[in-house]
């Protein structure tokens, strides 16, 4: 039913599929970014809620912009995204301070701080659901007909904006002069060093780099028009540490990546099936914990085999040498 | 004389190598016996096996007449082999005697039984003229003293067999002078010696008989009084090489790059120090000027300032004229300036990028490698198939090999191609032939060389006294962060730059360094 549940309804399932891949693979193209160029982003999970806030503080208060509105919206999320990853990058290019530890610490400020605002403003705290109001009509992200397409379903162009931002870190890091720069710095930053790049600049921009892509994630999933809002709740957003599970299956490469979140948000829309079953919700999250560990595994599997077959053919080779 | 260890065709594979391909090794008792061979022609691999760390895929080994099967470090004591390692095993906060008992510990009722043991080193360290200090720490005392201990520990547990891997690499001349008459003194009291190295003049020295591999194949063993160092070289490379670098006698040209006052200071065990004091100096087109000096005595420290890599605390550098001190790397990089650093894969090579990749370093933010932002990977490709030609660089896949999967001497081949592609007016090589084989280390001399006749100015450090005399114009020797002597290499020797490398000498002219 986990495998197959996803499908069982058709074009609504794979269109909600599309839905919930959206901003797990923002935020593990954060992760896998910044893991490319040498950092480990577990703060995806406050840049993502600080994101979130940003493009539903606009969504709701700037209703005046009319048909921009959403755009601005989500480059506001884009913008408080990356700023909230500035000061960790700061931190780790001058003062070399971890940027796990100041990660984290970002993660809960931005969790109070995200909170405290919409609890303190009236305009945008709905007290008696004790959550954010919906965003006005305009700021949400338009269907571009994809809704007709999948029937029922949650999806918008937000995919659309999640894949484009999958090719463009694609091209970045393989096909231009700032990402050889930006992976050399992760590679082997005394290397980058001598070779003359500036790599304290480098470090800064790529953590600001992988916090816009999950400040984004964050707008993309509040202004999808699905009946999302941020609740006072004293919990890290989720989609932080799913976008880890997602960066490691796609072993952060922004094409696996993609695949990866797609793949997640497959089972985990099948796992709701399994409420059916009278399944307790966390035991859902157990098992789809352990497909993604062994998906892992198996990656890992594969990579062993292909080393101990490869050796093989080395050692066979250099016996048919010294046999000759 | 018998034999005392008898390795009799020993064969031993790796995945896609053979390090030993059916090779003997026949030790007499109270020989001094060398093994010679280039990198990867098999040594360790044969001295871990007679060590136990490894297991011979075939053949047998006799100690003393005797077969035996050593299966670990242990067993190879018990039988009486000991070694000192390349790099020393010592534990760097116990004092010397402490080290020496290490393992071998005298106990009694639970309690060490320090007085017994001392007394049995003390004994020891007379008989064989050891001097050392049995209560300093390790810390404390000269790379050279802490050799000792090494020998000291081999003879503590009663090996009469020992085995010196490349033990005069961090010395001084005078202290291998030294090392030389302990190995004769063990050798005259019955212990067997087995001497690996791959310097000729040091087994013309002490050895009586050499074992000669090459490419794990056993070349043969010869008597060392009756064989000319031309021949062990022949032998060990297989073909004839020449030892002394062919060059005309320098032309040099104006200053092109001078350094001024020069001085750093960095933390070592928590004291702020100057590594590099009141440094001046200057290098002229056209020749090689080599800074000689001790492992450890500001080279490193002086040439990463240079380049950039750390920033001085006072002082001046000008590249053909400019002050260049607060100049990013890049700027210096782009100016002029090349640099072939001590540690190729620390500083010199991104090794999960490619061949190709790292043959632009440097330069893929420049056109035509790069196009509006994009990495232009024809053009890459272009300059690295030129490179690999021009350089002989060997590996798998050409240009599109990483770097890692690369042998040693081809990564710094690739280096040094990248490096002089860039028609630099100063380069900058730090030890460029460390731990290469005899033929990569001629040629990349040779490439120095033909720099220097291009009008280039090099500067070159290096740790190996033959390189410094072969090669270059003018010497500097640096000693405890200073330079203490300018010299001649063809008015002066090895010794005489021996002592001042050691501190026990002094130059007085040094006004126009």
């Amino acid at each position: 039913m986990i495998l197959t549940g996803a499908l069982t309804h058709g074009a609504k399932g794979i269109g909600q599929i599309f839905y919930y891949a959206t901003p797990i693979m923002m935020t593990g193209l954060s992760v896998g970014f910044a893991f490319k160029t040498g950092l480990f982003n577990i703060g995806a999970s406050g840049q993502f809620i600080v994101g979130a806030f940003a493009s539903v503080y606009i969504g709701i208060t700037m209703s005046a912009l009319g048909q921009v509105h959403w755009l601005v919206a989500v480059l506001g999320s884009l913008i408080a995204g990356g700023l909230w990853a500035l000061l960790p990058g700061i931190l780790k290019a001058y003062a070399n301070v971890n940027e796990v530890i100041s990660c984290i610490m970002m993660n809960y400020i931005g969790m109070y701080a995200v909170n405290s605002l919409v609890k303190e403003n009236p305009i945008l705290f709905d007290q008696a659901k004790n959550q954010s109001y919906s965003v006005a009509q305009s700021a949400v992200l338009p269907k571009l007909g994809l809704d007709q397409l999948f029937a029922g379903s949650s999806i918008n162009s937000g995919f659309l904006i999640a894949i484009l931002a999958v090719i463009i870190i694609h091209i970045l890091l393989n096909k231009t002069v700032f990402g050889f720069e930006l992976k050399a710095v992760g590679l082997n930053h005394e290397a980058s060093k001598y070779a003359g790049v500036n790599e304290k600049r480098n470090i800064v921009l790529s953590m600001v780099i992988a916090g816009a892509l999950a400040g984004l994630g964050g707008g993309l999933l509040y202004l999808a028009g699905s009946g999302k809002h941020i609740e006072v709740l004293e919990v890290l957003a989720d989609e932080g540490f799913t976008g880890m599970s997602v960066a490691l299956l796609g072993l952060s490469n922004p094409i696996g990546i993609l695949v990866a979140a797609l793949f997640i948000a497959y089972i985990t829309e099948g796992g709701f099936y399994l409420q059916l079953f009278d399944f307790a919700p966390e035991i859902i999250d157990i098992i789809i914990a352990v497909i993604i560990y062994f998906s892992a595994l198996s990656l890992l599997f594969q990579h062993l085999i292909t080393r101990i077959t490869t050796r093989k053919i080395i050692k066979d080779n250099s016996k048919e040498e010294i046999t000759s | 004389m018998g034999h005392i260890i008898e390795m009799l065709d020993i064969t031993k594979r790796f995945p896609g190598i053979i390090a030993n391909d059916h090779v003997n090794l026949q030790v007499k008792t109270g020989e001094i016996h060398t093994l010679l061979g280039e990198n990867g022609a098999g040594k360790s691999t044969l001295m871990s096996i007679l060590f136990g760390l490894y297991q011979p895929d075939e053949g047998l080994i006799k100690i003393k007449g005797q077969e035996v099967q050593i299966n670990g470090p242990l067993d190879a004591n018990r039988l009486g082999i000991g070694m000192v390692h390349q790099h020393f095993k010592l534990v760097h906060n116990f004092t010397v005697l402490q080290n020496i008992i290490l393992g071998m510990e005298t106990v009694k009722g639970g309690f060490l039984e320090m007085e017994a043991a001392r007394e049995k080193v003390m004994a020891l360290s007379q008989r064989y003229g050891l001097k050392v200090d049995p209560d300093a720490l390790i810390s404390e005392i000269t790379v050279g003293m802490q050799q000792r201990v090494e020998i000291l520990k081999m003879l503590y547990r009663d090996n009469d067999i020992l085995i010196f891997d490349e033990p005069t690499a961090v010395l001084t001349p005078q202290e291998i002078d030294e090392l030389m008459s302990i190995m004769k003194a063990l050798a005259k009291e019955g212990k067997s010696i087995i001497f690996i190295t791959h310097k000729l003049d040091e087994i013309k020295a002490v050895a009586d008989r050499c074992t000669v591999l090459r490419r794990g194949k056993f070349i043969g063993v010869v008597d060392v009084a009756s064989t000319s160092k031309e021949m062990l070289s022949e032998m060990m490379v297989g073909h004839k090489v020449n030892l002394t670098v062919q060059k005309e006698p320098s032309q040099p040209k104006e200053d092109l790059l001078k350094v001024e006052h020069l001085c750093v200071t960095s933390k070592r065990e928590g004291h702020i120090k100057n590594t590099v004091n009141d440094v001046s100096f200057s290098v002229r087109g056209g020749e090689i000027v080599c800074i000689a000096g001790i492992d450890g005595n500001g080279q490193t420290e002086l040439i990463q300032a240079i380049t950039g890599l750390t920033k001085p605390k006072s002082g001046n550098i000008f590249l053909k004229g400019q002050d260049v001190t607060k100049q990013s790397i890049r700027y210096k990089n782009t100016h002029g300036l090349s640099h072939i650093p001590e540690d190729r894969h620390l500083h010199g090579l991104v090794l999960d990028y490619t061949l190709g990749e790292n043959l632009v370093l440097q330069e893929y933010f420049m056109p035509p490698y790069q196009k509006k932002g994009f990495l232009n990977q024809k053009a890459i490709l272009e300059h690295a198939n030129a490179l690999i030609q021009k350089f002989d660089i060997r590996s798998g896949q050409g240009a599109v090999t990483t770097a890692r999967s690369m042998s040693g001497g081809n990564q710094q081949k690739a280096i040094i191609a990248r490096e002089i592609s860039k028609n630099p007016d100063v380069l900058i090589a730090v030890q460029p032939t460390r731990g290469l084989d005899v033929g990569a280390i001629s040629f990349i001399h040779e490439q120095l060389v033909k720099e220097r006749d291009n009008g280039r100015g090099i500067l070159l450090v290096s740790l190996e006294l033959e390189e410094v005399m072969n090669l270059s114009d003018r010497i500097l020797v640096m000693y405890e962060g200073e330079i203490v002597a300018q010299l001649n290499p063809k008015e002066t020797s090895i010794n005489e730059l021996g002592l001042y490398m050691a501190g026990s000498k002094r130059g007085n002219d040094l006004s126009n360094a």
